[in-house]
């Protein structure tokens, strides 16, 4: 082998460890947990070997929580996008010398206390809150305010993982050169058109990098959904949490895991080799 | 788009608004005078007062504190390494990818419940303080990574090779031009680690043994029985200050470093 090579998985060694260790060893415990039979207390023998934790999970009567999981993190990931690209766009472009300044205005109430932001949302959404208070005065207001909907969830969620849409879309916006724009406007083209032209197919690796970070981190939250959505708000995140908190189910738990670690796989080998210089 | 910057300076002022409104209603919050979050009564600084009274408070913060301060330094550390190491192409250097890009995207319950299961069942690690710490590194050092490796691929390799040239030992060069101009990555992703690990609630819940219950994992469990207390309504302001000034610092910091590695990159 090379002496470079050397040099980088030397250099590389210690991350690895660290994660072989303390993440990818946990990870595959999880899998063999999936496999276990439920009260056999699993130790290192995992026998008999099972599949009916993941007869159970993939139960009909699980169905409903996993399509609002679904919902949930794809509407939070649509409205990071809306949201995030016009900030990303307009830093990287009209930002000048302030650039790192909003930056880290964007990052600054995400370097806040996470669980304060959610009871402030609640607080602000309550129905003598102050966002029932001003849509009454335009006679928007809804009775007992806008706590325990789904639109409640969807923008908590956004609120906690539009950081991680911004980031990488900036940086593919500081990349895109921006006279491109200019070019497509001279040749004739509208808005629209250069919008799905010229701009998107420029930014594209970002709006994948963010849609990962965003996606899949969002289809396993559970704080924000059972805060923000009250009792009937189980998602797939709370679901697994139940399994090894209170229902005290390894197997079951571990296996609804394993099938979210999969879904995480399948987006990884989806997004392919283009995401990745922006990741 | 750009014909009519004031509509996409409009939304992006909306979307401000949309980060702050949380914000700016705690601070007003912490100063109320009832209990209540959602309705101002009247000013007090009573909760600020009895939070620097509830040792239980504290002692959790300043644990969560040690905690946080230990999982920035070694995540940044070995991370800052990684990054060096994927610096130029070698085979394999696909897999370190997918392998550093694994915490990023594995949701945090699943990394909770792996780890609670490999530490209890299989390792024989008691949870708490060690625990914590081996899990805040693990899902820190990618954040760490992808900072500074977005600055030390961006870096010019000239200016090495011209300090060899000049006569450095490759421990100089690295010292004295390298190190410098990847100062600033390597502190934001530091802070980045640091306050990843200070806020993290899921994951900590997991691991938490007697007597070390982090702050995060404390709020969370005190306000699911009854509520936020107001307490912690000014904690968080605080903690809300507090970051913003070492996020302000450290943007200081990093302009003045990188002012100071411009200036020295013209000499050379």
């Amino acid at each position: 082998m090379s002496r470079r090579w050397l040099k980088a998985n030397a250099l590389l060694t210690p991350t690895g460890l660290w994660l072989g260790i303390f993440l990818l060893a946990p990870l595959w415990v999880v899998v063999q947990f999936s496999f276990a039979t439920r009260d056999t207390g699993v130790a290192r023998a995992v026998l008999p070997w099972t599949a009916q934790a993941y007869l159970t999970a993939l139960d009909p009567a699980f169905l409903p929580i996993f399509g609002r999981t679904l919902v949930y993190a794809v509407a939070t990931t649509i409205a990071c996008l809306l949201l995030g690209f016009p900030l990303a766009w307009f830093i990287a472009r009209h930002g000048g010398r302030f650039r790192t300044v909003l930056l880290a205005a964007v990052l600054i109430p995400f370097w806040s206390s996470y669980l304060a932001r959610i009871y402030a949302w609640k607080a602000l959404l309550d129905g003598e809150g102050l966002v029932n208070t001003v849509l009454g005065w335009v006679g928007l207001d809804r009775d007992g305010g806008f706590l325990l909907t789904h639109g409640a969830v969807i923008l908590g969620l956004t609120y906690g993982f539009l950081p991680f849409m911004v980031l990488p879309l900036y940086v593919a916006c500081e990349r895109f050169d921006f006279r491109l724009v200019e070019a497509s406007f001279d040749l004739g083209h509208g808005r629209v058109s250069t919008f799905f032209r010229i701009v998107l197919p420029g930014v594209f690796t970002g709006v994948l990098a963010g849609s990962l970070l965003v996606l899949v981190p969002a289809a396993g939250d559970f704080v924000t959904p059972k805060l923000l959505g009250g009792v009937d708000q189980s998602t797939f995140g709370s679901v697994i949490d139940d399994q090894f908190r209170g229902g005290n189910n390894w197997p079951l738990g571990s296996a609804m895991a394993v099938l979210l670690l999969v879904l995480v796989v399948l987006v990884l080998l989806l997004r392919g080799r283009r995401g990745e210089d922006v990741l | 788009m750009n014909r009519r910057p004031w509509v996409l300076g409009l939304v992006v002022a909306l979307v401000f608004l949309f980060l702050y409104a949380p914000i700016a209603w705690l601070a007003l919050a912490s100063f109320n005078s009832s209990r209540s979050l959602s309705r101002i009564s009247g000013f007090s600084t009573q909760w600020y007062a009895e939070l620097f009274d509830d040792t239980r408070v504290l002692a959790s913060l300043q644990l969560t504190l040690q905690l946080a301060l230990a999982s920035a330094v070694i995540s940044t550390v070995i991370g800052t390494l990684a990054a060096f190491g994927l610096r130029r192409a070698f085979p394999g250097r696909g897999l370190w990818t997918v392998l550093l890009s694994l915490p990023l995207v594995v949701p945090e319950v699943v990394m909770g419940v792996a780890m609670l299961g490999f530490f209890v069942k299989l390792a024989g690690v008691p949870l708490g303080f060690g625990a914590l710490l081996f899990a805040h590194v693990a899902f820190s050092l990618s954040f760490v990574v992808v900072v500074v490796r977005s600055r030390v691929s961006g870096m010019d390799v000239r200016m090495e090779e011209a300090a060899a040239d000049l006569g450095a030992s490759p421990w100089t060069a690295f010292r004295t031009v390298t190190l410098p101009l990847v100062a600033p990555a390597v502190v934001a992703g530091a802070a980045f680690a640091f306050l990843l690990s200070f806020d993290d609630v899921v994951i900590s819940s997991y691991l938490t043994g007697v007597g070390s219950t982090t702050l995060p994992v404390f709020v969370y469990a005190q306000a699911s029985k009854r509520g936020i207390s107001p307490e912690i309504v000014a904690l968080s302001t605080l903690m809300v200050t507090a970051t913003a000034l070492l996020l302000i610092i450290g943007v200081v910091v990093a302009s003045w470093r990188a002012r100071r590695a411009g200036s020295t990159a013209e000499l050379v």
